[in-house]
Parts: structure tokens; sequence; C-alpha cells
């Protein structure tokens, strides 16, 4: 059963109707396949269109999108010889940051980001990609692990924030998201971020302040969630859709306000309805930018990246 | 509120001036135990509530002047940044909420006398602590919340620079709900970009210190406020990251006693010191000693570099710059 959002009502409907035909078929012996392949033309186009005029409040949703590929089913394509690690030897394994050991294209690497689980099980294991102190302390000791031994860092970012518990303010949440933040910018070999879904806040940034920041199409990367800036600003959760427009999180604004480097393009229709293409995309943009990068030296590398932060928000988006 | 009373009221203000000698409130009752507080007794007291040890709010001028020698310090302009990048709006423009605080706190300004930029959420000055250069850069709570937006990110880069300039600790007291929505991205950048400014004075092998003052929550507690060399908090501010509202939603239970205070804080291992708002001064002082012992102290290179040039029988020298600590002794030995 496919999870269809709201606006692709149009597009269920159809794909419904199609599936009935194909029923039908299977059942009687009607000659249907002239008529499914002009509905599926149908779909297809109508899948174009909306999906090339998403607004930002769909896009939050896309971005949300349960089938949407999250950090696992990329590191299944992407990373071999996969070596996940644990623990952040303070006090615990926070499985909302997941990453490891491995090599992209040949290349050794640590890889980490958020992981929101695909089904309900596993989002409750991973606490739906919101992390507590362990997580970003976990993702700070693979940062000095990549360091050490000279190793690039992938990160992939897809988080709905940082979790807001009473044990993770007791925890130093502020603290952990802060240091996070600051072994990225410090790191000594190439940091290539990813916006694969969600960029929420803090829990996003604490991974993503990298030398080449990279967005999905249909990703959305914010300062604060639609639905919490509505209710402070609006005093109403209603006007997420409102709050949604103002913010500015698409990743073409983005890219215009000078935040991320690149946005990668997703298959027709979304990353969720063709995870492959989707995973292929986001691994070709992450090796173009990390040849880029590997020239450079450490020293290079972190100045470069300091300037590069210095400058954002220096000019305003026109 | 009327523009009337945001904006014409506080212009005439300006204009006329309150009437010196007869304050508008010669009693306060304290937020905290409700008591009533002369409000002579409330500034010899510095703001802290003299039945219950609250410590309210302390206008930003007040707050510079109780930290700097004898109150004497200088605030520095500010680098111009973009003006609503977004051209937000939610039930009301950003912009005019930005014109609205601007010339609130420069009513407040001009009847308090204080001088310095009034154009957002950060003051960053400098002077003497106990004859040491000194950099402050202070949050304007009453400017949006102390919010963190580009100007104040653009303030802590500044502030940083001078401290590495000067050769002098940083100070940053926060006074904050975090980063400011209006901006965006734009204000989650701030974060790195804080990190940053505060790495350049580490780098440089100063102190940075960091003195938590309530609110310190968000954006802001979860980047360069957590990062201090030292953390000192003002006793009872409140000092997390995420809300305590958004945190019972969450866990659908009620918060412990004292939750998120600094006093809680201290308890959990984030802060080093809380130290009353009388010992905030005496605290700061002897931390940067510890810290920089061997740096020279203004006064005594001032009077060190003068006496080698007294010994050096010239008096025509021209006394070298007192940051160049090393030079200065070289110049007096060579006439």
């Amino acid at each position: 059963m496919r999870n269809f959002l709201d606006f692709e009502q149009p597009i269920a409907d159809l794909e419904g109707k199609i599936e009935e035909l194909r029923h039908l078929a299977d059942t009687g012996e009607v000659n249907i396949a002239d008529e499914v392949s002009k509905l599926q033309g149908k779909v297809d186009r109508l899948v174009t269109q909306t999906y090339a005029k998403l607004t930002p409040w769909q896009k939050v949703q896309v971005a949300r999108h349960a089938d949407r590929p999250h950090f696992s089913d990329y590191v299944d394509r992407l990373i071999t010889d996969y070596q996940p690690l644990a623990g952040d030897r303070n006090f615990a394994d926070d499985h909302a940051v997941l990453g490891g050991l491995g090599r992209f294209r040949g290349q050794a690497c640590v890889v980490l980001g958020h992981e929101k689980g695909g089904d309900t099980q596993a989002r409750i294991k991973h606490n739906f990609g919101m992390a507590r102190p362990e997580g970003y302390r976990k993702a700070q000791r693979l940062m000095s692990l990549a360091a050490r031994f000279n190793l690039p860092v992938i990160t992939l970012v897809d988080t709905p924030g940082a979790y807001p518990g009473v044990g993770a303010e007791e925890r130093g949440q502020s603290e952990a998201i802060a240091r996070s933040i600051e072994g990225c910018l410090q790191s000594p070999t190439p940091l290539v971020s990813t916006v694969i879904g969600e960029g929420g806040s803090g829990g996003a940034i604490a991974l993503a302040a990298g030398d080449a920041i990279l967005m999905l199409e249909h990703s959305v990367y914010s300062v604060i969630s639609p639905e919490g800036c509505a209710s402070i600003l609006w005093r109403s959760a209603e006007q997420a859709q409102t709050a949604a427009e103002a913010l500015r999180l698409t990743a073409q604004d983005l890219q215009k306000l000078g935040v991320i480097d690149r946005i990668v393009t997703e298959p027709v229709g979304g990353a969720h309805r063709n995870p492959e293409a989707a995973i292929a995309s986001v691994g070709d943009a992450i090796d173009t930018a990390l040849d880029e990068l590997t020239a450079l030296e450490p020293a290079a590398l972190k100045s470069r990246r300091r300037e590069k932060f210095l400058s954002m928000g220096r000019d305003a988006l026109t | 509120m009327s523009w009337l009373e945001t904006y014409v009221r506080p212009k005439i203000k300006a204009l006329v001036g309150s009437p010196p000698d007869i304050p508008e409130n010669l009693w306060l009752k304290c937020d905290n135990c409700g008591q009533m507080i002369f409000h002579r007794d409330l500034e010899a007291n510095h703001h802290v509530c003299q039945h219950c040890n609250h410590h309210m709010r302390l206008p930003i001028a007040t707050r510079l002047a109780l930290l700097f020698d004898e109150g004497a310090y200088e605030t520095i302009e500010l680098p111009k940044t973009p003006v609503d990048p977004l051209k937000f709006r939610d039930v009301k423009r950003y912009s005019d909420r930005l014109k609205e605080s601007q010339s609130k706190l420069a009513a407040m300004a001009a009847g308090s006398g204080a001088v310095g930029d009034h154009r957002d959420a950060i003051r960053v000055a400098h002077g003497k602590m106990d004859g040491r250069n000194a950099v402050i850069a202070a949050f304007d709570f009453s400017f949006m919340g102390g919010s963190m937006g580009i100007a104040v990110g653009e303030g802590l880069v500044a502030a940083a620079r001078l401290a590495v300039l000067q050769k002098a600790p940083l100070i940053v007291i926060p006074a904050t709900g975090g980063a400011r929505m209006q901006e965006g991205i734009l204000s989650l950048m701030q974060m790195p970009r804080s990190i940053i400014a505060v790495q350049e004075v580490k780098d440089a092998g100063l102190p940075y210190i960091v003195l938590l003052t309530n609110p310190t929550t968000g954006g802001v507690s979860a980047s360069f406020a957590m990062l201090g060399d030292i953390h000192i908090a003002e006793p009872g501010a409140v000092i997390g990251f995420a809300g305590r509202r958004v945190i019972e939603q969450t866990v659908k239970e009620n918060l412990p006693e004292g939750f998120q205070t600094a006093e809680y804080l201290l308890e959990h291992g984030m802060v080093d010191i809380v130290a009353p708002r009388s010992q905030l001064k005496e605290t700061l002082v002897r931390v940067i000693s510890l810290l920089t012992p061997g740096a020279p102290d203004a006064v005594a290179d001032l009077a060190r570099v003068e006496a080698e040039l007294e010994q050096a029988g010239s008096a025509d020298l021209e006394i070298p710059a007192l940051a160049a600590g090393d030079d200065a002794g070289a110049a007096g030995g060579k006439p």
C-alpha cells in the first residue's frame, strides 16, 4: 500500500483506477492495455506537474514522507564494507544518530547521520530521528576518528530537531549540539553534508557545518518547524502553511540565500517514488563535492570553511 | 499598543526629555516575591530583590557599568548587516517590529543618557576590568527578546576580533530566547558563525568567558554560550535548549523542581560558578587574572615603559603602543 500525501489525491485516484482495471483484466478477458497506458500517461503528467510546483508546505510533507529513503537506505546502497560504530563513551548509544566506517566509491570514510526509521517499530527505536546529547557526542567521536585517520566525513541530515526531554537537558543537550557544530568546523578533512529529508534546527546544523552542503530538491531546512513557528508568531499551529512560506525553508530558497551549495535533483514525483534513483543522485553529488575538496590541505580547508560560514547572510536575498 | 504609544510618545519623550527630578515609579514590585522595593534600594542592590534575592533583569547600560572599572566603557559601532533578508511577515512585518524595537531602545537610551549602538539586540563594549583591557558583548533582552539574527552574529564576530586585536579576554553575556525566527535559516547559521567567532579568541590564547543570565536558551545556548572556557551564571537564570512548555508537551509529566535554573545546571555539571550579581565582577577579574598570569597588566605596562624611557634618558621618544609589550621594552632599551 502506497502512502499518498493530501495534495496527491488526484494522483492516488488515477492510480486506483489503473489498479481496478488491472484487476478486471486478471479476472475477465477484457483487453485493457490501451486504457491502462492512457491512464498511466495521465498519471505521469499529473505527477510531473504537481511536483514541478510544490508549495513550501507541500515540500515539508514530501520531506517528511514515510517512504522517503532514510540514512540506512543510503548506507546500504552507497557504502561498502560498512562497519557501524556505537556509543558516545559517556552514557549511551543514541539510535537517532547512526554512523560508522565504510567505503564510499572505494575511498575509506566516516559516514554518519540521523535515522528516522522506516516503520513504526523502527521509528520508535530511532526516536523519530530526534537525538539526545549522546547522539551528538557520538557524532563528535566519529568526527575525531575521521580526523585522526585522515578520512573524509559524509553526513546525512534528516531530523525534526533535537529531542526535547528532561534527561536530554540534564545531560547537556545544548553543550552537545554546540560541540558537534564545533567538531564539524574543526574537521581537518573534507566534510560533505546532505540534507536528505528534514533539516530541523539545531539538531540539523549539529551535523551540517560542512565544506559542502547539499540538499535534495524537495527537502527542507529551517531554524524552527513551520508548526512551531506558527504557534509562536501566529499563536495558531493552523498557520503552519503560512509559516512554511515565510521561513524560506526550501532548497531553492536556501540556495538563493547562499546557505547551501548545491541542489540534488530528485526523480519525478519525489525520492519516495524512486529511492534508488534518488540515492544514486545523492551519491554522485557527494562524489563531485569530495573531489573538489580532497586536494585541500587541512589548514586551507578549515579557513575556507570558516570563511564560507562567516560570509553567509552578508548578502541578503533579492 | 498603538503606534501613538510605541512610536510617537517615545519620540516626543526623546525630544523634550522626561522631567529629571520626578521619577515615574518610586516603588517597584519584585516579580518573584511580590514585595515592594524602593527604587534607590533596587539600584543600590544592582536590581536584586533585598527580600528574596531574586535577580531581576538589569538594563544593559547598568550591566556594563557594573563590570567595567569606574563604570567607564566604550561601545563600538556594529557592522551594517542586511535588514529583513527574508522580507518576513507574520501578523506584523518584521521590518516594522525592528523599527519599533529600535525606537524603543533609542527612547530608553535618551532617557538614561546611555550611548551606543541601538540597531539590534547586542552591545559590544570595551574598557578596563581591574586595570586590564576587556571586551564584553552583552545581549539586550529588551530588543526582540535578545534573539540572535545576522546583526547579533556579526556583533559577536566584531567583539571576538576586537578582543584578539586588544589581546583582551572576551566576556559574552547572553540574555536571549534563542534564534530570531524572522531571519529563518540565516539565524540558524549564526550558530556556526558565533562558534567561529569564539574560536578566533581561543586560537589567540585568550580567555573566553560566558556569563549566563536569564534567560539563555535555544540556539544561543546550543552554540557559543556553552563553549566558554569558564561558565558563570547568575542565580536563578533559566538556561537550557528546549523551552519548558515544549518539554512538558513532549514528555507529558511534571518537570523537576528548579529544572533549567543556574543552580540545576551547576548540579548537572554544565556551569562552573553561580555567582550573585554583587560578586560578578570580582569573580570575573579573579578568573581572568588566573588564566592570563603572563599577560602584562596594562597599568603596570605603562609604568614600566615610562620607567625604561626615563632610565634611557630620552624624553622625546614616542611611547610605543601598549599592545606591543615586548617591542616597547626593546625600544626603551635602545634609544
